[in-house]
Order: structure tokens, then C-alpha cells, then sequence
């Protein structure tokens, strides 16, 4: 789950960390009060999540609580990279004296956190090629380079976090470090043992959220070919064969690990989707029982009835039950998962 | 290590619904099961074989008889870690680890624990490891001949359902299996494709690599010099060439960020270091035939 801006801030606050005051709107009225409370000059903050905020104009620095809620009134409602903007933090103006960068993120190769730090702030770490200083944290007995850099690693893991990026870090004139900016992403697989505020919207289609809440993983992909399979790997490896035998996938959904069960309410949230012609069912049972997933398809096929052509590619634990099942429907399941894909791919094309 | 028919293998978890059918299943195969853990039924005994308060316990009360070489954990996220922790005190070489949703702070933890002692964890989020005609740890339906059959080509996956997929598509062509090792789906693993792809390189069964990785992650590229420096023929398909960028796709570990964990990547890093990079599984045995010079 990534976080915005400011309850990124106010979890590094609880750390320890000094951030500059400020105070979350969703009004110009509120923008211009806070500016108010706040004194003197002021940045106006967008709060979405996606990257290069500033850039796209979601950041004004401003010198009155009227210029606040002017800049309050451009901001709210507008697009930022996609997203909409619906809060906005005032915060006061810090007095920098230089910027760095520091953050902690998750080194998958190294199967532990990884430190950087610059000296260039308020740069994007993807465009900065040198003056990185990269440092894999063992295990025990590491050494932060200063308190500050400290409470972040301590932060790091406390929060369950994968990633505390602070950028800029700034360094006011009388020497102190304060966050500037802060991104954090938490790992949803620790939430249920942490207690930070889960006020993420949930991302994506209407459809994407709904099969979330049901605890499926689908991604939208905009094709005519609706894909039903069980792991992720097997599941991307459709798509990839149906897009090699020159059809386009419709969906990412996959029913593996302990959603094996709710293969009837997988099926008809892929068969709600607009522009489908053609259905692939792609099962390889291994934690996942094929008989157990098949009996779930023919649950929702036969209550749908939907004027679709179907393909099965059947193999793995319960493979036996499972095509058995598929032809007492009347269906045969392929041989291979070759000529499903590639029937799947025909029939689709055969009812455009 | 490659799990053999003489390993002897605790199951912590072994009384509940999965740990029950898996456990039947392993021990219908040939894996030598020794004993269970479950610390509310330590005592009793299940599917045959005495219940253990905990790994420790078990090794300790088995230790006239061979102790605990494998352990594998039927087990929620949040006891993964303690049970690991318990696996790796017990003297288990190899731990396997099938939760899936273990936070990753935990599994940094787990897998730093597991170097220390000397052992290795397979996972987390895996389906296990197959020794076809020998032995199975963890849920893979390695007790039908159509999908496993022993041979000599080893195979790594990322993934247990395409894993599950490329065997049967080895076993359709006639080329039989020394060894599965499902390395898991997460973004850190306590046994690396390069480790897992160094274990089948020394091991004398093995006479050929295919090597199943999906986008994200830098595993593929992180292996690319242990491939390179190794004679045996590799094939190797990588899924996700048509998933969109930045959506995580089904694994944790599935997801393009930025230029990081492409197909394009791993596919030219395994090119670069001699791997025939297949575009779909069916082409796998072909593949393998060409490389084989057969």
C-alpha cells in the first residue's frame, strides 16, 4: 500500500522524525484558515501518490493565505498524473540550506534493506547516476551514518514498511534535518499486525475493486479473450501464449492458492466484462484442485448461460473428475494447452 | 539439497485440512515422514506418525533414529517465522516454507537466521520441491505419472501451477524429471534461482536445466554468471511478456517497476549467458531436444 505524502509524515512524526508543521484540507476555506494558523509562507500540496507531482504542477508555494486558497481552488478536483486531487497539504515553508536524499527500500537480491543516500536532493533517484551512496543493512550490528538515517532504519521496519524514501531531506539553516517530503509504502501482508491508518482508496476498475473484496487478483487488459486460471505464473503464461497466437487477453485473473474456491464468482465478474467473445479456462492443479475449480465454472456457466464459446486446457490434482465434469457438459477439454489457446484464439476471432 | 527418499521430513502443521491431504500424499510416494508438530496436539499421533510440541522437541525425541533433515511448514503467515525459527534450531538442512503473505521484514529475518545455522529455506510461497520416483515436500501432484516422471532434466520455478504446467509438457515429450525445485513467488527467497540453478548444476542426475522465471525482480539476471559458467544445456521461458507494466501480477514478486524486472531484460541476460529463451511452454521440449542434439 503506498501512502501520500502526509500520512507518510505523520507515521515518520511518531518515529521521531521532524517534519514541518502542517495540516490536511480538502477546501479552499480550509486551505486559507490553515495558512492563517500556519504564518507567513506556505506550500500548497497535492496528495496523490504517483510519482513527479511537482513537475506536473501539483506543488505552489505561495505567500498568503489568500494565494493558499487560490492555489487551494486550482488544485482540488484537478487531474494529477491520473489521479484526482482530493486533499491537499498546507505546510510552512521550510528555510533551506541544502537538500539530500535518503531512503530505505527492500533489496530483493540481497534479501535485505538497502540505504542510499545523496547529496543531491529533490532530484528523482532514477535520474541521479552518481554520488549515490548504497549500503545493504546486515543483519545485526550495523552502525547508522547519523541519528537521523537511524530513526528511518528503525522506522523501516517497524512500519513493516518496503520502501521510506525521504526527498528532499532538507538541512535548515541552523543545521537541523527535516523531512521534506516523505513516500512510504507499507507491506499489505504485515497489516494485519500493524495498526497505521488504512485509508487507501482501492485501486483500480469497478470490477478490479470487486473482485479484490472478494479476495481475487484481476487486472483489466481491455481484449476479447476472458481468462481464467489458477496461479499467477500460469495465469501470465496465458495471456502471454493467447497474445503469441495472436489474440489479445482480457483479463488477468487468477483463482491459485486458497481462492481455489470462488471459481463461480471469479467466472462471472470475467464474463461482465464488455467486448468478451471468447472464454479459456486454463486449470493446472497442483495446492489448487482442478475438480474443485472445474465444479465452480460449471456452477456459474450453467447459471449464466452465457453465448460464448468455451475452451478448457485441464491438467494436475483432480485433473481426472475435472474433465470428466467439463464433457458432461458437453464440452471436451483440449489435449494441450497449445490447441486450447489456439481455439480460444479462432473463436474468438470467428465471432467478431 | 535435493530431497531424496531417505531424508527424513517433519511436518510442522500436519493435523490441519492441508497438512492432513499433503501429508498423505507425501507419504503415498515414498517421502520418509517422521513426524508432525502441532504444540496443542504434541503427544498424540497423526496419519501414523507421533506429534511433536515443536521442531526442537521432535529433533530431540527422534534423535537416536536420524533427527530432521527437511522440514516443511503447513503453516499461517504470522506463525511462519516462529516455525522457521523452530525448524532451523531443530537442525533442519532444509526448511520449506509454503505460506504464502509472510511480511517480508519476516522472511529477511527467517532466511538470515537460516545462513547463520548453515541451512537453507526453500520459499516462501512455493509448492514445493519433487524428486520424481524418490520424493515430494509440499503440495505438488507429483504422485501422477502423466505430470512428473523421473528423468534427468531439472527443473526451477518461480511459480507452482506453471511449474506444474512445464512438467507436463516435459513428461508429454518423453523427458522425465531428476529434480522440481519451486523457489516461490516472493520477492525475497531464501533460495535464489542462482542457488536453486547451482544445486541442479552439481547435481550428477541432472543433464539439463529449464529454468520457468516471470517479470519482476531481478532473479533471472541475478543468475546469468552461474548459468554462464555452467555446460548444461539450459531452456528457460520467463512469463509476464504480455503483462501490463507497474500491476503486480498475482506474486508479490510479479511486477515491472520502472526498467527493473522486464521480460526484455531477463530475457537478454539468459540469452547472453548460452539459455534458449522460449516464448511459449509448448515449445519447451523442443527446445530442449535442439540443445540436447537430440
Amino acid at each position: 500500500m503506498k501512502l501520500t505524502e502526509f500520512q507518510a509524515k505523520q507515521l515518520l512524526s511518531q518515529h521521531g522524525i521532524a517534519i514541518p508543521p502542517g495540516r490536511l484540507v480538502t477546501s479552499a476555506d480550509d486551505a486559507r484558515v490553515a495558512a492563517d494558523a500556519l504564518g507567513g509562507r506556505v506550500a500548497v500540496k497535492a496528495q496523490v501518490r504517483s510519482g513527479g507531482r511537482g513537475k506536473a504542477g501539483g506543488i505552489a508555494i505561495v505567500a498568503s493565505a489568500d494565494e493558499a486558497a487560490d492555489a487551494a481552488t486550482r488544485l482540488l478536483g484537478s487531474e494529477l498524473n491520473g489521479e484526482t486531487v482530493n486533499e491537499l497539504l498546507i505546510e510552512q515553508a521550510v528555510d533551506i540550506a541544502s537538500e539530500r536524499y535518503l531512503s530505505v527500500m527492500i533489496d530483493p537480491s540481497a534479501g535485505r534493506p538497502l540505504l542510499m543516500r545523496s547529496d543531491q536532493g529533490g532530484v528523482e533517484i532514477e535520474s541521479m547516476t552518481e554520488g549515490i551512496e548504497r549500503t545493504v543493512l546486515p543483519a545485526t550490528g550495523f552502525t547508522p551514518p547519523d541519528p537521523f538515517a537511524g530513526k528511518v532504519i528503525d522506522a523501516f521496519a517497524a512500519l513493516d514498511a518496503l520502501l521510506v524514501e525521504i526527498n528532499p531531506l532538507a538541512i535548515t539553516s541552523d543545521g537541523s534535518m527535516i523531512a521534506l517530503d516523505a513516500k512510504i509504502e507499507l507491506d499489505d501482508a504485515a497489516a494485519y499486525r500493524q495498526t497505521h491508518p488504512a485509508s487507501d482508496p482501492a485501486e483500480g476498475t469497478e470490477r478490479e475493486r470487486a473482485a479484490a473484496e472478494l479476495g481475487l487478483r484481476l487486472i483489466e487488459l481491455g481484449g476479447d479473450i476472458a481468462v481464467l486460471a489458477n496461479g499467477a505464473g500460469l495465469t501470465m503464461a496465458t495471456m502471454d501464449a493467447i497474445v503469441h497466437a495472436g489474440g489479445s487477453p482480457a483479463n488477468f485473473l487468477e483463482i491459485g492458492g486458497d481462492a481455489y474456491t470462488k471459481a463461480t464468482p471469479a467466472l462471472k465478474l470475467v464474463l461482465s466484462q464488455p467486448g468478451v467473445r471468447s472464454l479459456l479456462v486454463n486449470f493446472c492443479g497442483a495446492f489448487a484442485r482442478c475438480d474443485v475449480m472445474t465444479a465452480g465454472v460449471i456452477e456459474a456457466w450453467t447459471s449464466l448461460r452465457p453465448d460464448l464459446p468455451i475452451n478448457f486446457m485441464i491438467s494436475g490434482t483432480g485433473q481426472d473428475e475435472a474433465r470428466a465434469m467439463v464433457r458432461e457438459l458437453g464440452h471436451e477439454p483440449h489435449p494441450t494447452m497449445e490447441s486450447a489457446v489456439k481455439a480460444a484464439v479462432a473463436a474468438a476471432g470467428a465471432s467478431q | 539439497m535435493i530431497v531424496r527418499s531417505h531424508h527424513r521430513v517433519l511436518v510442522q502443521g500436519i493435523t490441519g485440512k492441508q497438512g492432513t491431504f499433503w501429508t498423505e500424499k507425501m507419504q503415498q510416494y515414498g517421502t520418509t515422514i517422521v513426524g508432525g508438530v502441532n504444540p496443542k496436539k504434541a503427544g498424540t499421533e497423526h496419519l501414523g506418525v507421533p506429534v511433536f510440541g515443536s521442531a526442537v522437541d521432535a529433533a530431540t525425541q527422534l534423535a537416536d533414529d536420524g533427527g530432521v533433515d527437511v522440514s516443511v511448514l503447513f503453516v499461517p503467515p504470522a506463525g511462519a517465522r516462529p516455525a522457521t525459527e523452530d525448524a532451523i534450531e531443530a537442525g533442519a538442512k532444509l526448511v520449506v516454507v509454503l505460506t504464502e503473505f509472510i511480511p517480508v521484514h519476516d522472511t529477511m529475518a527467517m532466511v538470515a537466521a537460516a545462513a547463520d545455522a548453515g541451512s537453507q529455506i526453500i520459499g516462501p510461497n512455493t509448492a514445493g520441491v519433487v524428486t520424481p520416483g524418490e520424493a515430494f515436500v509440499g503440495f505438488m501432484p507429483a504422485f501422477d505419472d502423466r505430470i512428473f516422471m523421473p528423468g534427468n532434466i531439472g527443473v526451477i520455478s518461480r511459480s507452482g501451477s506453471l511449474g506444474t504446467l512445464s512438467a507436463v509438457e516435459l513428461t508429454r515429450a518423453g523427458f522425465g524429471q531428476s529434480a522440481f525445485l519451486g523457489i516461490g513467488g516472493d520477492p525475497v527467497s531464501g533460495t535464489s534461482t542462482a542457488d536453486a540453478f547451482a544445486m541442479l548444476d552439481d547435481d550428477a542426475k541432472t543433464e539439463a536445466i529449464v529454468l520457468i522465471g516471470e517479470i519482476g525482480g531481478r532473479k533471472e539476471e541475478d543468475a546469468a554468471a552461474t548459468i554462464a559458467a555452467s555446460s548444461k544445456p539450459v531452456v528457460s521461458f520467463i512469463a509476464g511478456a504480455a503483462s501490463p507494466p507497474g500491476k503486480r501480477m498475482g506474486h508479490a514478486g510479479a511486477i515491472v517497476e520502472g526498467n527493473t524486472g522486464t521480460h526484455a531484460s531477463k530475457k537478454a541476460a539468459l540469452t547472453e549467458a548460452g539459455v534458449t529463451v522460449v516464448d511459449v511452454t509448448w515449445d519447451i521440449p523442443a527446445a530442449l531436444s535442439d540443445k540436447l542434439g537430440a
